[in-house]
């Protein structure tokens, strides 16, 4: 008895963890592992390059390759509000808590996510922005709702329009059958912080391979010493600005003075 | 040009930052008043979130007022007793102001409470200095003599106790209005984010009498002080003060305030009250649309902080 759980267990194991024989390696490159914010920072597109290769020497490649890169910003904890009106007005009556969900979320690939496996795995590996986790706090409890949440759908709906969110199924193209690369959209506002790179191979609809990369987002000089001063000496900071205000309005009434 | 902003998180056109601060500085030095209530809506138009918006325009408005008193201090036009006595009850307002916005954000009615505070405050005073102002132009367009100050004249208001006198204004009142009037003046800055030139002056003519020579000086060194004191304030606790932004605001204020001080003392007192009545009445009734309107998206979304 126990030696057939046994023997069932590794071989659900099988199916679930190990690769196929024929596996591929993805080795991905990332133009720049740091971005930079500058005074004259507007956004920026990173430039991902990767090749598929194959594991062994020997084995062959497949014909057709899809491809998934999620990337990640760092974590962020978001109301939700909806106005309804009461007595004329409008006025925020329901909010939705998401709890430590990405500050930005990119899920680029060569076609449609839903063309590329089925719902299933694509629920149950995060893959596009209708299957990625977005907990809420309901109750004690975070759990994520049902896909057509009106909460969650106004949450995603509006994250796009900031530019935060994103979902390209065009955005991997093959240079080569095994040579890709994808730019990633990073907006003027991206928020600062460590992002996560997620690069998954499909063949067949099943996942073949799977690497990561990380990129850094940092303010730099000056924008970095203002920023810093401002949260680790807020007093000083305010001081300074007080007498920065205090010797424009000087400067302006001498320059100005009429007689 | 684009300049990105290291407080507030995001790029802007410097030369429309430039010209905001010239365009509202010029209507302050106009009217006397901080320019406030019209600067922190255009800042969260541009898409500045209102909290750094509120924090860097008190720096903004701090430039530009203390530009304004050294030139009122010059001229002798400043009452520094009024606005003393005033300002110890605005420090008390500040804080029952700050308290309440904390508050309010917790629990998500902020936006609304400081959407009805425009409208209610905006309208009124608006409303009440365009019929004030029109009867004073029909008045001298009949010809007859403009009496807005009768010196004998006395309301319930001078009858009150605790009289103190204020030379410079020449005014001899009681302390109960003018502790009063501080303290509204405090508790609708914190709340609304904006000095209160424009509700303070109004007050202290028609209630205080104090004579059209002084009240602008003086309200000046009142928004200087609570507006230097909320900018370091602000830094202090909520680290939202956006000093480049403060910076390109200030230098395009203090510059507009100047051009706008010559026009404003070419015009005649009556018509310069007209304007800025119908100003401040318009942009209450814009806040009174965005409330009554059906908004384009009903869901909006405030950050709760980071990792």
């Amino acid at each position: 008895m126990m030696r057939r759980i046994a023997l069932t267990l590794v071989i659900v194991m099988m199916a679930c963890g190990a690769k196929p024989a024929a596996a591929e390696r993805l080795v991905v490159s990332l133009s720049n592992h740091r971005v930079a914010i500058t005074s004259s920072f507007v956004g920026e597109d990173l430039v991902l390059f990767g090749t598929i290769e194959p594991d062994a020497v020997k084995t062959a490649l497949r014909s057709a390759y899809d491809l998934v890169v999620t990337v990640t910003g760092p974590r962020q904890t978001l109301r939700t509000r909806r106005k309804q009106r009461v007595l004329g007005i409008w006025v925020n009556v329901d909010s939705r808590e998401f709890v430590r969900v990405p500050s930005y979320l990119a899920i680029l690939s060569n076609r449609p996510v839903g063309q590329i496996t089925q719902q299933d795995t694509l629920r149950r590996l995060q893959i596009g922005l209708d299957n990625f986790l977005l907990p809420q706090r309901i109750g004690p409890d975070l759990a994520d709702t049902v896909r057509d949440d009106p909460f969650r759908l106004a949450f995603v709906r509006l994250e796009i329009q900031q530019a935060l969110y994103s979902e390209i199924g065009s955005a991997v193209t093959y240079l080569t059958p095994t040579v890709f690369r994808t730019a990633i959209p990073l907006p003027a506002d991206v928020p600062t912080g460590n992002y996560t790179i997620d690069v998954k191979l499909f063949a067949d609809g099943a996942i073949v391979a799977r690497t990561n990369s990380a990129l850094e987002v940092t303010k730099t000089g000056f924008e970095q010493y203002v920023a810093d001063a401002a949260r680790d000496h807020g007093l000083l900071y305010g001081l300074a600005t007080m007498l920065m205000a205090l010797l424009t309005g000087w400067i302006a009434s001498v320059v100005f003075k009429r007689d | 040009m684009q300049i990105y902003l290291p407080i507030a998180d995001m790029p802007v056109n410097i030369f429309l930052v430039l010209g905001m601060g010239l365009a509202v500085g010029y209507i302050s030095g106009m009217f006397g008043i901080g320019g406030g209530f019209l600067m922190t809506p255009l800042l969260i138009f541009i898409g500045v979130s209102p909290a750094v918006a509120v924090a860097s325009v008190a720096s903004h408005i701090a430039a530009s007022s203390f530009s304004g008193a050294i030139n009122y201090w010059n001229r002798r036009a400043l009452d520094l007793a009024l606005a003393l006595m005033l300002l110890s009850a605005g420090i008390v307002g500040t804080a029952t102001g700050v308290w309440l916005f904390t508050t309010l954000r917790a629990l998500d009615q902020l936006d609304l409470v400081i959407g009805l505070s425009y409208v209610t405050l905006l309208t009124i005073v608006g409303g009440l200095m365009i019929y004030e102002s029109v009867r004073a132009v029909m008045r001298a367009r009949h010809g007859l003599p403009a009496t807005i100050r009768r010196p004998g004249s006395h309301t319930w208001l001078h009858g009150l106790p605790f009289k103190l006198r204020f030379k410079r204004s020449k005014i001899y009142v009681s302390a109960i209005p003018v502790w009063l009037i501080g303290f509204i003046i405090g508790f609708v800055g914190a709340i609304m984010g904006i000095g209160g030139g424009f509700l303070l002056v109004p007050m202290l003519i028609y209630f205080l009498r104090v004579p059209t020579a002084t009240v602008i000086g003086t309200s000046m060194v009142l928004t200087l002080i609570t507006m230097a004191s909320a900018t370091v304030m602000h830094a202090a606790t909520n680290h939202l003060v956006d000093a480049v932004l403060a910076l390109i605001l200030m230098v395009g204020g203090v510059v507009g305030a100047q051009f706008g001080a010559r026009t404003g003392q070419k015009m005649q007192g009556e018509r310069l009250r007209l304007l800025l009545g119908l100003l401040v009445f318009a942009v209450g009734l814009r806040f009174a649309y965005a409330l009554v309107v059906q908004p384009d998206d009903l869901y909006s979304i405030r950050h709760l902080g980071g990792e």
